[in-house]
């Protein structure tokens, strides 16, 4: 086994008999609920944690025949872009070693590039499937709101988060859609869109005459080498028949702190039940209820999880609601109206999926800040609830650089069979 | 902008509502931090009001009686049970 630190847990789970997936060997994402092997969310929080249940998207992989090899690194309750807020440690990129996986399922993405997995499941809250898709060179989908059961995920931003798939092949990554995707009556944010889907029937790679929108706003600021490698990838596709122009989002200049806000409130909420009570860190019985609970949550947490749901305590709480929150679900529907009015005059939206690079392992850690800016051209895909795919698009300097392409709503047949003359 | 920053006293009274522990150099850490990220946060200012139509329905089943989770699956992964109960800290 490599030393890359893919894997918080190893372990086999045999699949039923012989479904569309018997053979298939899938990574995990270790925020997944799996019955009986321990789900620790990269946190000392849940080190001890063993769902007594399934998620439902596990329950769909042992039905399709899948054999899942193991639950993989990410940062800690999803909350980073380099998978390095782990509290077991950061994951090395197999594809540009000494760098980072990317965030924040960076483990289940690099073991889709070492090879020790064939597919992979991740989460997606801000761009967490497609941010380690394009650094690790491989192909990941963060499927539209809906189409996929968050029952057995656990959450973080539940009016963002989608599970989806890494494969090394828009073709591998569709069938895994197709076993996942479906309506679910344990997660009442499903749409029945995804009930009878053939995904990878699409992966044809036949674009011509693709209408191809290039917001001009997510090349802005972006590193040179990944805009050359971009424009480099949209030549390719011109010459099998599609054809861009560019388009503006105006509202896309505000969509990182719309959706830290956004993201930040959920999360105080969602995290609220980690008291040390009926799971995870205990924080004894000294003293009163409060002080128990604030001993096991200071020290189940990590910093960037303990930033974030004080941010988004202050974010909600009383004077501050209506400056923080209520703004930000103003941007996340202007978002929302500004990808409707592009999608309206074009086939599919494309983007590089990350403004620069892999980070060199260790180097991004200091400063919370930019690395929120980092995810500036995946969350507003979040925001607008829409389905996104990152494939690989070329290298810069010896790092991997990814294209996005965005859909309308339940619009992945079209994504899929566009991504594929990619990959 | 300074004159909005977040104070040491805010951050303790923002960590106290979350019941998150906070060492003093955290507080330090997390007040100079938050003070960059809400200066950020406040170009929403910016955002012009939007019609917001937001098309959702109730997704509603039968209250109908079903299996659920045995007690001694739910209570297997808590610190301390008593009596087939969880045990939590003094309530007071």
């Amino acid at each position: 086994m490599s030393d890359a630190n893919i894997f918080i847990t190893e372990k086999s789970i045999e699949g039923d008999g012989d479904g569309p997936l018997a053979g298939t060997t899938v990574a995990v994402k270790d925020n997944i609920s799996t019955e009986g092997v321990r789900t620790t969310c990269g946190s000392e929080m849940l080190e001890d944690y063993v769902p007594p249940y399934d998620a439902t998207v596990v329950s769909s992989l042992k039905e399709a025949g899948a054999t899942v090899v193991g639950k993989t690194n990410m940062d800690e309750f999803g909350m980073g872009t380099t998978t390095e807020t782990s509290a077991f440690g950061a994951t090395d990129n197999p594809a540009a070693p000494g760098h980072v996986p990317g965030g924040s399922s960076g483990g289940s993405a690099a073991a889709v590039a070492a090879g020790e997995a064939d597919v992979a499941l991740g989460s997606d809250t801000g761009g967490s499937i497609r941010c380690p898709a394009a650094f690790c060179g491989v192909v990941g989908i963060k499927p539209t709101y809906g189409l996929v059961s968050r029952y057995g995920l656990v959450a973080y931003g539940n009016s963002l988060e989608q599970i989806g798939p890494f494969a090394n092949t828009v073709e591998d990554a569709a069938e895994l859609l197709d076993v996942i995707a479906g309506s679910d009556e344990r997660d009442a944010t499903t749409r029945d869109a995804g009930d009878e889907t053939d995904y990878a029937d699409a992966a044809t790679g036949d674009v011509d005459g693709l209408s191809i929108g290039v917001p001009t706003e997510l090349l802005e600021g972006a590193d040179e080498g990944v805009v050359e490698t971009f424009w480099d990838a949209i030549a390719d596709l011109e010459d099998r028949g599609a054809e861009y122009h560019e388009v503006s989002l105006p509202s896309v200049e505000h969509a990182v702190e719309a959706y830290y806000v956004i993201a930040m409130s959920e999360a105080s909420s969602n995290l609220a039940r980690f008291d040390g009570v009926r799971y995870g860190n205990s924080g004894g019985y000294e003293g009163n209820w409060n002080e128990a609970f604030s001993r096991a949550r200071e020290e189940g947490f990590g910093d960037e999880v303990k930033r974030r749901i004080l941010l988004g305590t202050y974010a909600l709480s009383a004077g501050y609601h209506d400056k923080y929150y209520k703004k930000a679900q103003d941007a996340r529907a202007w978002v929302k109206q500004d990808f409707d009015e592009a999608l309206s005059e074009a086939d599919v939206l494309a983007s590089p999926t990350m403004p620069v690079p892999p980070f060199e392992l260790g180097e991004s850690l200091e400063d919370p800040l930019q690395m929120y800016l980092a995810d500036a051209n995946t969350v507003p895909v979040n925001l607008a609830d829409l389905p996104a795919i990152s494939v690989p698009a070329g290298e810069t300097d010896g790092l991997p650089v990814g294209l996005q392409l965005i859909g309308p709503a339940f619009g992945e047949r079209r994504l899929i069979r566009a991504a594929s003359a990619l990959a | 902008m300074s004159d909005d920053a977040v104070s040491p006293e805010e951050v303790r009274h923002v960590a106290e509502l979350a019941r998150v522990g906070l060492e003093d150099d955290e507080v330090d850490q997390f007040t100079r931090q938050f003070a960059d990220i809400l200066e950020y946060f406040e170009t929403l200012d910016e955002v012009p009001e939007v019609d917001r139509e937001a098309d959702l329905v109730n997704v509603m089943r039968p209250d109908e009686e079903r299996d659920s989770l045995d007690s001694e699956e739910a209570l297997r992964n808590a610190p301390e049970t008593e009596d087939g109960y969880f045990k939590g800290p003094n309530v007071s």
